[in-house]
């Protein structure tokens, strides 16, 4: 990383997540992140270039219509209040998980949406990581594409760290921990695969083995279940303690949700 | 009747002590188990079908290996190929039955060990990966690759 590189990140995390060394111990220095859309063959790539080719499109187009539908017992919709998603939600994924003050918790970017829904909309809550909740997640997110993820809430510290001892901690039968696969072993090939660093910046994604569209929980219930651990239960808090770590790992990758991947 | 077949399931791993379900006692001596797991005479065939099987062994999921078959192996691992060369049966025994006893940081798995393992998926618990035989059946194959 360039000298002024390092002062920058330090300026941004100097207050915020000091001692920024001592958490990132063994981790990959910021100027050698890579995506995974990095390691995927042209034709992946060019799917998820092209709006015209890529098949997420479809969840946002879904999501859009969403975004300006009015629903529940305040007949609002999302627009009604923010405007246009182009301006509101410009950046929004890339800040997330956030620390929601007023609740005094942090919430991943399906949790505010989810808070809106049912407490301004007055809306009955929509089925976690069901097409709707997705939809809407993937137009939120789209308004992000290109933009850099910035973790620099000193409020999620305590969640980052915890989502760190998470991810260093051996698993599964296997006793893997994700360090093992994603920090020391990326760009070697598992069964012919080649491993990513396991970052966050392209999801909701759709994948191609899915042959869907999903949430990075699932993601991560995918690398357990291949770790032969039980995977934590549905929207536990370990996985908002992972994302909030992956995405501090990730700080400054640009967004490329809706990615598409193998 | 659900007791009884509960029972008669006790009764068949009572049976059955060299299965899956059980982990074998061993002494480490140096770097090396130098004594076979449960007495068990391995089989070189049966662990070439073990080691190529990515299901069950796992190991092409990492390593290379002298499998012309299979494309999709692994570049995490050192290439088996000479394995039998580099190391004696006693050596190879202990990478295999619990690599981190070799190499702390390993992401080498533990293939006959189940204590000390967090959060274990459930068709998976309290069973090593490998069972004596099968690890014994690795060793046995892995001693034939010397070049
Ligand atoms: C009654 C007005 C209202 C409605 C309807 C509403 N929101 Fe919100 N929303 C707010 C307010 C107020 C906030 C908190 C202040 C802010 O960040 O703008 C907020 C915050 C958010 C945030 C977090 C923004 C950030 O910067 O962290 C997201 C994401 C969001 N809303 C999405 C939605 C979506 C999607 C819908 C429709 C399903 C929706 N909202 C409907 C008023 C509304
Ligand atoms: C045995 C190796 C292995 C382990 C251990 C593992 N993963 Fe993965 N992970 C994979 C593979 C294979 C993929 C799909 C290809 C890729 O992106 O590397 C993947 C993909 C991912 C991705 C998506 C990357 C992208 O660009 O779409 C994330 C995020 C991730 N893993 C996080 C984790 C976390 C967090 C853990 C620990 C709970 C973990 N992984 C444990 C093998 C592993
Ligand atoms: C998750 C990845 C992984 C799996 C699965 C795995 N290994 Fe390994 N293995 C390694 C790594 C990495 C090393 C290098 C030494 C180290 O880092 O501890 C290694 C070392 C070895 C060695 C000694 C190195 C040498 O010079 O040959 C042997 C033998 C070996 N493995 C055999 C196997 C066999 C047989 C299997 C399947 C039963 C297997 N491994 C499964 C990752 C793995």
């Amino acid at each position: 990383m360039t000298v002024l590189g390092s002062r920058i990140l330090a300026g941004l995390f100097g207050v915020a997540l000091a001692p920024l060394a001592e958490l990132r111990a063994g981790e990959i220095p910021f100027a050698e992140l890579r995506s995974g859309s990095e390691l995927m063959s042209p034709d992946t790539r060019a799917m998820q270039d092209a709006d015209s080719a890529n098949p997420g499109m479809l969840w946002v187009i879904e999501g859009e219509a969403l975004w300006n539908a009015k629903a529940g017992a305040a007949n609002l919709a999302c627009a009604d209040c923010h405007g246009a998603a182009e301006l509101a939600m410009r950046g929004v994924a890339a800040r997330h998980p956030a620390f929601d003050a007023k609740r005094n918790q942090a919430v991943n970017l399906a949790g505010s949406i989810e808070w809106c829904r049912v407490e301004r909309q007055k809306a009955p809550a929509l089925t976690a990581e069901g097409p709707e909740a997705l939809a809407l997640e993937a137009y939120v997110a789209r308004q992000s594409r290109g933009l850099s993820i910035a973790s620099t809430d000193a409020a999620l510290r305590p969640l980052i760290e915890s989502g760190r001892e998470l991810y260093l901690r051996r698993q599964g039968q296997l006793d893997l921990s994700c360090a093992h696969c994603h920090t020391e072993n990326w760009g070697r090939k598992l069964a012919g695969l080649a491993l990513s660093q396991g970052h966050p910046n392209g999801y909701p994604l759709y994948r191609l083995e899915w042959q869907s569209f999903g949430s990075l929980e699932r993601r991560l219930r995918n690398c357990l279940t291949g770790m032969r651990a039980e995977p934590y239960p549905a929207g536990a808090s370990e996985y908002l303690a992972l994302e909030a770590y992956l995405k501090w790992r990730a700080h400054g990758m640009p967004m490329e949700s809706p990615a598409v991947r193998p | 009747m659900r007791r009884a077949a509960a029972l008669a399931g006790a009764l068949l791993l009572a049976a059955a002590p060299a299965r899956a379900e059980s982990v074998a006692p061993y002494a480490i001596v140096g770097d090396a188990i130098p004594m076979p797991l449960a007495g068990a005479k391995g089989d070189a065939k049966r662990g070439q079908a073990i080691v190529g099987d990515r299901q069950v062994g796992l190991c092409l999921l990492c390593h290379p290996g002298p499998f012309a078959n299979e494309r999709a192996q692994g570049t995490i691992g050192p290439d088996l190929r000479g394995a039998g060369a580099r190391w004696s049966e006693g050596q190879l025994r202990l990478r295999l039955v619990d690599s981190q006893k070799v190499n702390p940081e390993t992401i080498m798995p533990p293939f006959h060990r189940t204590q000390g393992l967090s959060r274990v998926a459930g068709a998976f618990r309290g069973r090593p990966i490998l069972d004596a035989q099968q690890i014994e059946d690795a060793v046995t194959y892995l001693q034939t690759l010397t070049d």
